[in-house]
């Protein structure tokens, strides 16, 4: 009775978990050596900035996002939508100790709470630490002369968002699904429930800001993104890319292992590329899942759009929110 | 809410309870890598992959039970994976109208044994992982991951969370009743409290405001640490040992696994 309190709400599902026995051994251990790199990196490089304020800070935080994604609030026809903090962590805290937090919050999930799998648990932290993390960071940083709050919403639904996106193609690279219908499926979901996370990132960033206005924008997000940031967001927009071209690779999408047997993984994604015209034109599967990936690009761009539309509209009532005295200790 | 509600089994005396926790780890990790390994349809690999999941929670003298049902926990995900029912080629077996849309789908055989490979495989990984989490205590698992090489950072962090985790909950759900209280929920069935936006906005201030206070009590907690003698460098109490017994082990599993997998290839 009591593991059934603290599942609920506590343990709310997250519907970007990736359990053990849904990713093949291939893809899960490349997403683990991936994620490992950006740890040993994340670690060092917060290191240098906090400290030895390091862990208490981090361990806190990351206790912070694990109870924040408790809050739900209902939307319709009983689904109610959920909070992930990747992007909210990523402008309040910078890329790297935000890794660290989402990093802990994903591995405590998955230890004790069987939230994800141990041997999915690199493909996790890529999907809602990295990939969430990286897109929240250089979307906010993108927009945020145009509006703050504008790009608070525009990251926390893009990272969202583009982290279906990668679930969806490790699932299909895994041969676990097809391509078609779970990037549809998934990338549809999200960017309903990325409106949610867009909308409470935005109206938290309004709070922090009339709460805290000292360290807000100066200290913590008026860091330059320094050389080595810039590089890790080349890094997870190349192997986005590069997931996608490597499925694109594969003559017929039928997981990595495939690709691995035929040509051996390196020649496949080095040449992956140059194949994508080829397979464009082939008959069959090859064309419905195109069909599938220009309608998710479409989507998310016109998505984009509208997101971005309502942000601006709401951008008088957060001026009004963050006017208001926040009371701290309610 | 008492961090001790997580620690029901993990006490235990038993020779599952009293391995080495970098054994358990590593050895629950293999296990886990095992049934990912395990080709599609090999339907008595699995069964052999359960029996000695059920043998090492009989050792370890916890209700099987209890870990079946946590280990439902990441059923729902199976939806995921339907899919590959009807887009594998192989020879028809079942063919389903989809009155609304007018679809027809076709269930493959190939397709069959690739959704309930997965749904074995997912099935007996949870398995695993419940189990290492019921009869390993935290402390003891925090010490795995630095045996097994962990960033020390990290497994502080994580150390940290942990402690912490119940403390934000409590403020975490004190601010759900409060907000429950003002009017957010309407009573059943009618909807409460503005639009879908204004909703949205309250959690963000919620969510907002609980950062605040967190970032504020880790302050407290640094202070509280550094008056104590803290300079940046975490202490940990003994260094794990490992007795041959360990050692024998882990071998063993990996040896069975091994030969489990031999066995899976040879059958299908």
């Amino acid at each position: 009775m009591l593991t059934s309190i603290l599942r609920s709400p506590l343990a709310a599902p997250q519907q970007l978990h990736i359990p053990d026995g849904f990713l093949s051994a291939p893809v899960a251990i490349l997403a683990w050596i991936v994620t490992m790199a950006f740890i040993v990196a994340a670690v060092r490089r917060s290191s240098q900035t906090f400290d030895e304020r390091l862990v208490p800070l981090m361990g806190v935080l990351a206790a912070f996002i694990f109870a924040a994604q408790a809050f739900n609030f209902p939307v319709a026809g009983g689904t109610s939508g959920h909070f992930l903090g990747g992007a909210l962590a990523a402008i309040l805290l910078g890329p790297w100790p935000a890794l660290l937090v989402m990093t802990a919050v994903i591995g405590l999930q998955g230890l004790i709470f069987q939230d994800g799998g141990l041997l999915a648990m690199g493909a996790n932290i890529f999907v809602m630490g990295i990939v969430t993390v990286w897109t929240g960071y250089f979307g906010y940083q993108a927009l945020q002369r145009v509006n703050r709050y504008a790009a608070g919403f525009t990251a926390g639904w893009l990272s969202v968002v583009l982290a279906a996106v990668v679930t969806a193609f490790m699932l299909a690279l895994s041969g676990t699904a097809s391509l078609g219908v779970v990037l549809t499926a998934m990338a549809g979901v999200h960017m309903l429930i990325g409106v949610g996370e867009g909308l409470i990132t935005a109206a938290a960033l309004a709070l922090v800001k009339a709460a805290l206005p000292g360290m807000f924008g100066e200290q913590v997000t008026g860091r330059k993104s320094d050389a080595g940031t810039i590089i890790a967001g080349g890094v997870v927009l190349a192997l986005v890319v590069g997931i996608v071209a490597v499925f694109f690779a594969s003559p017929s999408p039928d997981g990595l292992e495939r690709v691995a047997e035929d040509k051996g993984f390196i020649e496949a994604a080095q040449a992956a590329p140059f194949e994508i015209i080829p397979d464009y034109v082939a008959p069959g599967i090859a064309n419905e899942t195109l069909a599938g990936v220009l309608a998710v690009v479409l989507g998310t761009l016109l998505l984009f759009a509208v997101g971005y539309g309502i942000a601006r509209a709401l951008r008088r009532r957060n001026h009004r929110l963050a006017e208001t005295p926040v009371e701290v200790d309610q | 809410m008492h961090i001790n509600v997580l620690d029901q089994f993990k006490s235990g005396d038993s020779p599952i309870h009293r391995l080495d926790p970098r054994v358990k780890l590593v050895g629950a990790l293999a296990f886990i890598l095992a049934a990912a390994l395990t080709p599609d349809g090999a339907w008595l690999a699995f069964l052999a992959l359960f029996v000695l999941w059920l043998a090492l929670v009989l050792m370890a003298d916890v209700p099987p039970g209890l870990l079946l049902r946590r280990g439902l926990a990441a059923l729902p995900f199976a939806a995921a994976a339907v899919t590959v029912l009807f887009t594998l080629p192989g020879q028809a077996l079942l063919t389903v109208q989809v009155p609304l849309f007018g679809w027809q789908l076709t269930i493959s055989d190939a397709g069959l044994v690739r959704f309930v490979t997965i749904l074995l495989k997912s099935g007996v990984s949870v398995l695993m992982a419940t189990l290492l989490a019921a009869t390993t205590t935290f402390p003891d698992l925090l010490r795995a991951m630095r045996g097994i090489g962990i960033p020390k950072v990290l497994v502080g962090t994580i150390a940290f969370m942990y402690r912490y985790i119940f403390v934000l909950a409590d403020e975490a759900l004190t601010m759900l009743r409060a907000r429950d209280a003002r009017s957010a929920a309407g009573p059943a069935g009618q909807k409460g409290g503005g639009t879908v936006f204004w909703r949205a906005r309250i959690v963000g201030g919620m969510v907002g405001s609980l950062f605040v206070r967190s970032l504020a009590r880790s302050e407290r907690v640094y202070q509280a640490m550094a008056s104590r003698g803290y300079a940046g460098e975490l202490r940990w109490l003994d260094k794990p040992r490992s007795q041959t017994m360990d050692i024998v082990w882990l071998a063993v599993l990996v040896l069975v696994l091994l030969l489990i997998q031999l066995w899976a290839r040879l059958i299908t």
